[in-house]
């Protein structure tokens, strides 16, 4: 009975994990960056909002974020200064609330927990506590007249090395790995590339301009609708380690079965 | 008899039948052997899979002239296809499938199944024959004259050795110039600007935030003015020129090198891997672990970029930055060594750079 093994069955353990797990909660977060752009959304938003996004964050973020949102040192960093893309890319993603400590919050776009006027909320309170890179404007991320060539160019500098050459990800260091940008929120890729969640860097408006920043999601939404598709199978565009992978399983084993077949006797 | 009592393993005994050869399993007559249609049966199966290879030959010589090669098509599970290429696959593998699978089908249920032995005999020939080809072989020496004029044998021997040196020469030399002093420099000098890659803007030292990336080219060899540059010299420039650029904690550097030739914790490393030379580029922002996606070296960009994991064998090397009077960031030197892969002369400059003229 008081052996660790019969003490992990025992169903008080599962008590125990999902307190661990609350106390744990945002052990990944990414510690964000500030922006020298300035937060417009605190502006725009009444203070009435601002009042409702405190009572949400007292009551959903501040286990691990602080009360104030200064961060609690080490499993929630300081949200001064991270601003309402931050908050508008963790929680309308569904990374935050984080559901369990990890290496890495992973996107879950069927765990949002919030309603978008609720996120915005919670993004003006953010905001308030010191300025950050705000939500993009709709002019950047509607891709009306963005140069895809160009944004081609500009991800395969910056982008392609962690993300894979066709947006599927891949992996990184210890567990953590690069999302695949399939399917993704042109606003979420946007302010990703603002605030530079988790491991990602930031590429803030002088490095790649709000322009850059259009082209590439431009040319990620062209790849996501076949943009560099010659046909065939694309096997999730992993590259040759999948391809290959792919090829020999079926290729080898068909082989296999024809040699099994040629060597019996004939009944 | 058993006095010795050392370890030495035991001597099997001499055994004359150790395996008793179990001789064949019975023979079981096959269907086809016993059964008249059955064997019939299986004549017609041989002569269908032959028969399919045949329509399925016709059919590829009727697909390559009577379908347009820029039709698609669809296929489900697949995706759009060129169905041109799709069908000369299939009719050319099914064919080819046909006649395997009808010839296997053929020897394994109607050529004849009896067991039979094929005894070995001895490998060597007759010692008669053997003496025979020695008589031959010394009296074709002797007839030579090589085992009396020895100059024959060595003149002979020089030119057929010397004949690879026209075969062997060209293709080594056909493998382009050597590389001479190019390998120790790059296109970075004193006072030269570093700008954005690709859209070849120069950088502030304000705007680069922490935790931020920049991919970097030396100033005139990236964006317009890239394009006016030789090809090929502009693509050199890309494989050895391109520098990653971040912004770190001062305090967190432990390197006073490192703090030394960067400016207020903003420093620029060469992004080609000391290993095989890849793009080392994945940076992660909150370890400053930057990760090679070629074999997993993984260099430690708070430590002088040492390898904390990972194949290669040397730290990335440091291109030492300043900031000039408009607040650009610009190199204040080239790269004190050589960047990229290790190679043999690569402490030895004075090798490969003198017969540079």
């Amino acid at each position: 009975m008081s052996s660790p093994a019969a003490l992990r069955r025992s169903p008080l353990a599962l008590l125990v994990v999902l307190f661990l797990g609350l106390c744990f909660t945002g052990t990944a977060y990414a510690a964000l960056q500030p922006s020298a752009a300035p937060g417009t959304s605190a502006a725009t938003m009444s203070a009435e909002d601002v009042a409702a996004g405190k009572k949400l964050f007292l009551g959903n973020c501040a286990t691990c974020h602080g009360t104030n949102g200064e961060g609690v040192d080490p499993i929630g960093p300081s949200l001064v200064g991270a601003g309402a893309a931050a908050v508008d890319f963790q929680v309308s993603t569904g990374r935050m609330p984080l559901p369990a400590p990890g290496v890495q919050a992973d996107r879950n776009a069927s765990q949002v927990k919030f309603s978008e006027e609720e996120i915005s909320q919670l993004a003006a309170y953010v905001d308030s506590l010191g300025p950050g890179p705000d939500v993009p404007a709709a002019e950047y991320t509607d891709l009306q007249g963005a140069d895809i060539a160009a944004g081609g160019a500009a991800y395969r500098t910056n982008c392609a090395m962690c993300h894979n050459s066709s947006g599927t990800g891949g992996a990184l260091t210890r567990g953590k790995y690069a999302p695949t940008l399939m399917g993704v929120e042109p606003q979420h890729i946007y302010e990703a590339m603002l605030t530079g969640p988790q491991s990602m860097p930031v590429f803030n408006d002088n490095n790649l301009t709000p322009q850059d920043k259009e082209n590439i999601i431009a040319f990620l939404k062209n790849m996501e609708e076949g943009g560099n598709s010659y046909g065939g199978a694309g096997i999730g565009s992993y590259g040759p380690a999948g391809d290959a992978l792919f090829v020999w399983t079926l290729g080898i084993g068909t082989l296999i079965a024809l040699a099994v077949w040629i060597g019996r006797k004939a009944a | 008899m058993s006095t010795h009592h050392d370890n030495l393993p035991a001597t099997a005994e001499p055994a004359e039948d150790r395996f008793t050869n179990p001789g064949f399993p019975p023979h079981t007559p096959r269907r086809s052997d016993v059964d008249e249609r059955a064997a019939r049966r299986a004549s017609v199966q041989v002569v269908t899979l032959f028969t399919i290879s045949a329509l399925a030959s016709i059919a590829f010589l009727v697909a390559y002239y009577a379908i347009d090669p820029e039709l698609k098509g669809s296929i489900i599970g697949i995706g759009e296809v060129n169905l041109f290429h799709v069908v000369l696959g299939l009719t050319m593998g099914l064919s080819l499938l046909g006649i395997g699978l009808g010839a296997v089908h053929w020897a394994k249920t109607l050529m004849p199944d009896e067991e039979s032995v094929e005894e070995r005999h001895t490998m060597a020939s007759a010692q008669e024959d053997r003496d025979a080809v020695g008589r031959q072989l010394s009296h074709g020496w002797r007839s030579t004259h090589l085992n009396r004029r020895s100059a024959l044998l060595g003149s002979a021997g020089g030119a057929l050795g010397l004949f690879a040196l026209p075969l062997v020469v060209p293709v080594l030399a056909g493998l382009g110039p050597r590389p001479r002093g190019e390998l120790y420099t790059t296109n970075w000098e004193a006072g030269k600007r570093l700008m954005i890659d690709p859209s070849g803007a120069p950088i502030r030292a304000a705007d680069v935030t922490q935790g931020s990336v920049f991919h970097v080219m030396p100033d005139g060899f990236v964006g317009a003015a890239a394009h006016e540059l030789d090809p090929q010299d502009m693509m050199t420039s890309k494989a050895k020129d391109q520098v990653i650029l971040v912004k770190l904690d001062p305090a967190k550097i432990k390197s006073q090198k490192q703090r030394d030739w960067g400016y207020d914790g903003i420093v620029a490393y060469s992004k080609v891997c000391t290993h095989v030379g890849c793009p080392v580029a994945l940076y992660e922002q909150q370890t400053h672990h930057l990760l090679c996606p070629c074999h997993q070296s993984t260099f430690d960009m708070t430590d002088d970029c040492k390898v904390i994991f990972g194949p290669a064998k040397r730290p990335l090397p440091q291109l030492p930055i300043t900031v000039d009077d408009e607040g650009y960031i610009v190199a204040v030197d080239g790269f004190r060594e050589p960047i990229g892969p290790s190679f043999w002369e690569r402490k030895r400059p004075g090798i490969l750079m003198e017969d540079e003229g």
